[in-house]
């Protein structure tokens, strides 16, 4: 294939025009927040206007333009607003040092056809802004929360302190808070002692039961099938409801080992659905190999087939896992005081707003789930290379 | 193995050992099948035990109702000839009062009578109090009288032991069949005292019982009864006639005249049944009144409303998530493999963090003080005063929860059109479609079946959410499955939190046939 060659792009008419626009929008932005937005925008103007002359005439290096451009509008940043203003010019210097480039040098056009009308380059260019605004929606929620656990205030939003980069509006006392806290202490001991022993029972058994649906004939397996995975398709408030009546019932409302019961439950659809597709691809020559080798059914078991399918195995396991850990319907029913798990003690802290300390361990979270994205995906490659899927 | 091939070309095929192959493969076949079962079936006694009973346990209470017959077990039936007729009915006869008197006697020391009042107080209100007042009068009843009567005639009557001896005697209960009765209860009550039955006095109902039996039974009657203490009861029996009485309709009447109007007694009858649609009535805004079924009144319609806003809400969240899914989905499956997996992380990692995690972090956004209106203040759009309220309404719900649902439609939305060819799109151009055209008319109808799923996913989801819609959605922005919870933890009433769970599980289960229609259960992928 050809190589991408860029196209001339006419300075005057298309460059010039758009980054006046760019920069009048930013130059709105700041005219507002200072009370004056009709200067604001027509000083915005002039700037982009230069700044792309300058840059498309005198500066071809794209990398020493654009951190020269960042740096600049920082130090305006800085001198117009104070510290706090350095981000408000990072941001706004890099955006418009990029944009400059990105139209001046034609890299816009990179991804759609030479021959693309400039409608259709248009329409792929705003196509992918609404992309990203669909991430930023997505992602932005969550990195909102980690600067904030670090806030050095009682509050849930950005402090000046915090926006001017002063080490003094941030602390890690929200930290301090939850590891000292007896009651997050507590909640956090109930979690890690309920979600290891819910994961173990739905493992165990639902590997077991995976093996047994995928031999080649089983009696009423639609049927069967239908009522393993009913956990995860009956909405939680209903499973609350239900077990909440029936373990009052037979006395294991408010115990340890009704929740943990529930959770195992809930965990089960989990680790059938991901250990019997593991199995779709499992050669069943080689457990024959075994037996023909003389392997009992255990030896084989244990030797043969579950080396293979243990990927799948933990993968079940951690979705099982995260299903309790995260859970918070049925044991806020299921469950009493005593078996308050990390997202109640969050769920109680939300409603009531007592401390960001829910930040905190909101971010820690994102941490642990971050882990586990890594863990499922390096597993997930193993296993296909296991199976000879792909190469990998 | 020539054994096998060795066979006479006239009988069955056999195998090694002789038994013909067809009967040997069926061997091994159940074999194969019974191994699969014993393999299955910890886990499915397991879901069955912790997981259907409960569910069934559900269904099974949202039409119980043995509270009525189980604590007025004689006054149901004696109110069996009683009719309501629209509410002109006149009160019952004094016999339903006297078996009202016993059944409230035994009752008030098990304190079920105030359960029984908060039931049927869901059906009339003002009931719990009567029953409450009346269970704390019955003291008063005045029928001390007839103890006292008894004692006058024989002393005897007030020793303990004399009347086990008595009431354990063969044919006691069809000379006496109240006072039997009444005496069961009695045995209960001194059991629960933790009393010996052959110390305590019967209390004064036992007597009232007595002198109602000795009174209506014809003389015959008592007199073929023959065993101990037959003498005691002959001398009563012809005593009776001369004793003074105390009618228990008026006193119950004087304790509070509601015992006189038929909507009371109308209530109790409409409820005695041991099931009932009541619960299921009252979740679709009905109720059961003794003249049959009618609307509930406009200012305690809530359920319908509810159930619509459920809809309503899930169906914008679903519109919002296919309007925000589809270009991702669509990005992911057109660009190369490595960035589409890299893209594909921004996507995993809000379908991985804790649901509490994305809740808590848009109430710190939206709140009033939060992040969105503090940068918008800072820019001068809005003015500091009159900051937006964007949460704890339907709009705080609605983004939240297409926020945390929007993996759920990306993820099959990719799936499907990851195995659409993209040569398709690209012969319809080259035919002369435009770009819209080869996209509507080619490559959508192709994705179709991806939005389907992921909107059943989304929806079905959405309609049984619980945790987003109580932190955020203030009492705008609240489901049904809040106002279940709400049942269960602060007004009790359990019946109606079932009937309400019952109705939404139908709707569910109605939702994931049609999406098992369309998607298969099998298909359904982790991501």
């Amino acid at each position: 294939m050809r190589k991408f060659k860029k196209p001339e792009v006419d300075l005057v008419r298309f460059v010039l025009p758009l980054m006046a626009l760019a920069g009048a929008g930013f130059g709105f932005l700041v005219g507002t927040a200072n009370g004056a937005p009709l200067a604001g925008t027509a000083i915005g103007a002039v700037c982009g206007v230069i700044l792309a002359w300058v840059l498309a005439t005198y500066v071809p290096s794209k990398r020493t333009g654009i951190a020269a451009t960042t740096v600049l509008f920082a130090i305006v940043g800085l001198v117009l607003a104070g510290s706090g203003g350095i981000v408000g010019g990072l941001i706004v210097g890099f955006v418009l040092g990029w944009l400059s480039y990105w139209l001046s040098t034609g890299s816009y056009r990179a991804g759609t056809q030479i021959y693309a009308t400039p409608g259709q380059v248009l329409w792929h260019n705003t196509y992918k802004l609404i992309c990203g605004i669909i991430f930023f929606f997505l992602i932005a929620p969550i990195l909102t929360v980690m600067p904030l656990s670090f806030n050095a205030e009682n509050f849930f939003t950005f402090t000046p302190a915090m926006l001017s980069f002063d080490p003094e509006g941030y602390s890690f006392k929200h930290y301090r808070d939850f590891f000292t806290n007896p009651d997050w202490q507590q909640a956090l001991k109930n979690s890690i002692q309920i979600a290891p022993a819910a994961t173990m029972i739905s493992v165990s058994l639902g590997t077991l039961a995976a093996i047994g649906l995928s031999q080649p004939h089983v009696p009423f397996r639609r049927a069967i099938m239908a009522i393993l995975i009913s956990p995860m398709i009956v909405p939680l408030i209903i499973s609350a409801a239900g077990m909440y009546f029936f373990y009052s019932r037979i006395g294991l409302q408010g115990t340890y080992i009704g929740v943990v019961l529930a959770h195992a439950a809930l965990g089960i659809p989990f680790v059938i659905i991901t250990v019997t597709a593991t199995l779709v691809g499992f050669d069943k020559s080689l457990t024959r190999a075994a037996a023909n080798m003389g392997a009992n059914p255990v030896t084989t078991f244990f030797k043969v087939q579950m080396p293979l399918i243990l990927p799948g195995v933990i993968s079940g396991g951690l979705f099982a896992f995260i299903t309790s850990f995260d859970e918070v319907v049925v044991v806020l029913f299921v469950g009493s005081a005593g078996q308050k798990t990390l997202p109640w003690q969050m769920f109680t802290g939300l409603r009531e707003q007592i401390s960001p300390t829910i930040l905190a361990v909101a971010t820690l979270l994102v941490g642990v789930s971050m882990l586990l994205l890594t863990t499922l995906e390096l597993l997930r490659r193993r296993s296909e290379r296991l199976r000879g899927l792909s190469p990998g | 193995m020539t054994d096998a091939t060795h066979t006479p070309s006239d009988g069955p095929m056999l195998t090694a050992d002789g038994i013909p192959l067809k009967k040997s493969l069926q061997i091994a076949l159940r074999r194969q099948k019974l191994r699969a079962l014993v393999l299955i079936a910890p886990l499915l006694l397991f879901v069955l035990i912790s997981f259907i009973a409960p569910i069934a346990d559900m269904l099974f209470r949202s039409v119980e109702n043995d509270i009525v017959s189980q604590t007025l077990p004689r006054t149901v039936i004696a109110l069996q000839d009683w009719d309501y007729d629209d509410g002109k009915a006149a009160a019952p006869e004094k016999e339903v009062f006297a078996a009202l008197y016993v059944d409230l006697s035994e009752a008030e020391e098990f304190k079920t009578h105030t359960r029984l009042g908060s039931r049927l107080n869901y059906e009339t209100t003002g009931m719990s109090s009567l029953l409450r007042k009346t269970g704390r009068g019955l003291r008063r009843m005045g029928t001390s009288i007839y103890t006292e009567q008894f004692e006058a005639l024989d002393p005897k009557w007030v020793e303990p032991a004399v009347w086990v001896v008595l009431m354990e005697q063969p044919g006691v209960a069809t000379a006496l069949p109240e006072t039997a009765s009444a005496w069961d209860s009695w045995k209960r009550i001194v059991a629960n005292k933790g009393d010996l039955l052959a110390e305590e006095q019967p209390d004064d109902f036992i007597y009232t019982t007595l002198y109602r039996d000795l009174a209506n039974q014809p003389a015959t009657a008592i007199a073929a009864y023959t065993g101990a203490e037959a003498g005691l009861l002959m001398a009563a029996d012809s005593a009776v006639d001369g004793f003074e009485t105390v009618s228990l309709k008026d006193q119950f009447i004087k304790m509070d005249e509601d015992w006189a109007s038929p909507q009371v007694w109308g209530t109790v009858k409409a409820f005695s049944s041991p099931y009932t649609a009541g619960y299921f009535l009252a979740s679709v805004d009905l109720k059961q009144t003794p003249a049959g079924i009618e609307q509930q009144p406009e200012n305690q319609k809530v359920y319908m409303l509810l159930f619509g806003r459920t809809m309503f809400m899930s169906v914008v969240i679903m519109g919002s998530c296919i309007l925000l899914g589809y270009p991702i989905a669509y990005l992911l499956s057109n660009l190369p493999l490595r960035t589409s997996n890299l893209l594909l992380i921004l996507v995993l990692l809000p379908f991985w963090t804790s649901l509490l995690v994305r809740t808590s972090a848009w109430k710190v956004l939206l709140q009033q003080q939060g992040v969105i209106n503090d940068i918008l203040v800072w820019l001068g759009l809005v003015s500091d005063g009159d900051r937006l309220v964007m949460i704890n309404n339907q709009f705080g719900t609605i983004v939240a929860m297409t926020h945390i649902l929007l993996p759920f439609m990306i993820l099959p939305l990719y799936s499907v059109m990851k195995t659409i060819p993209q040569t398709y799109v690209r012969a319809a151009k080259s035919l002369g479609a435009t770009d819209w055209t080869a996209f509507w008319r080619v490559y959508f109808p192709q994705s179709v079946p991806g939005i389907g799923a992921g909107s059943i996913l989304v929806f079905i989801l959405s309609i049984g959410y619980y945790i987003t819609p109580e932190l955020v959605g203030g009492t705008t922005g609240t489901f049904i499955s809040n106002r279940i919870a709400y049942h269960i933890s602060s007004s009790l009433n359990w019946g109606l939190a079932a009937a309400l769970g019952t109705i939404l599980l139908a709707v569910v289960l109605l939702l994931y046939w049609v999406y098992d229609r369309i998607v298969g259960i099998d298909n359904v992928s982790l991501g």
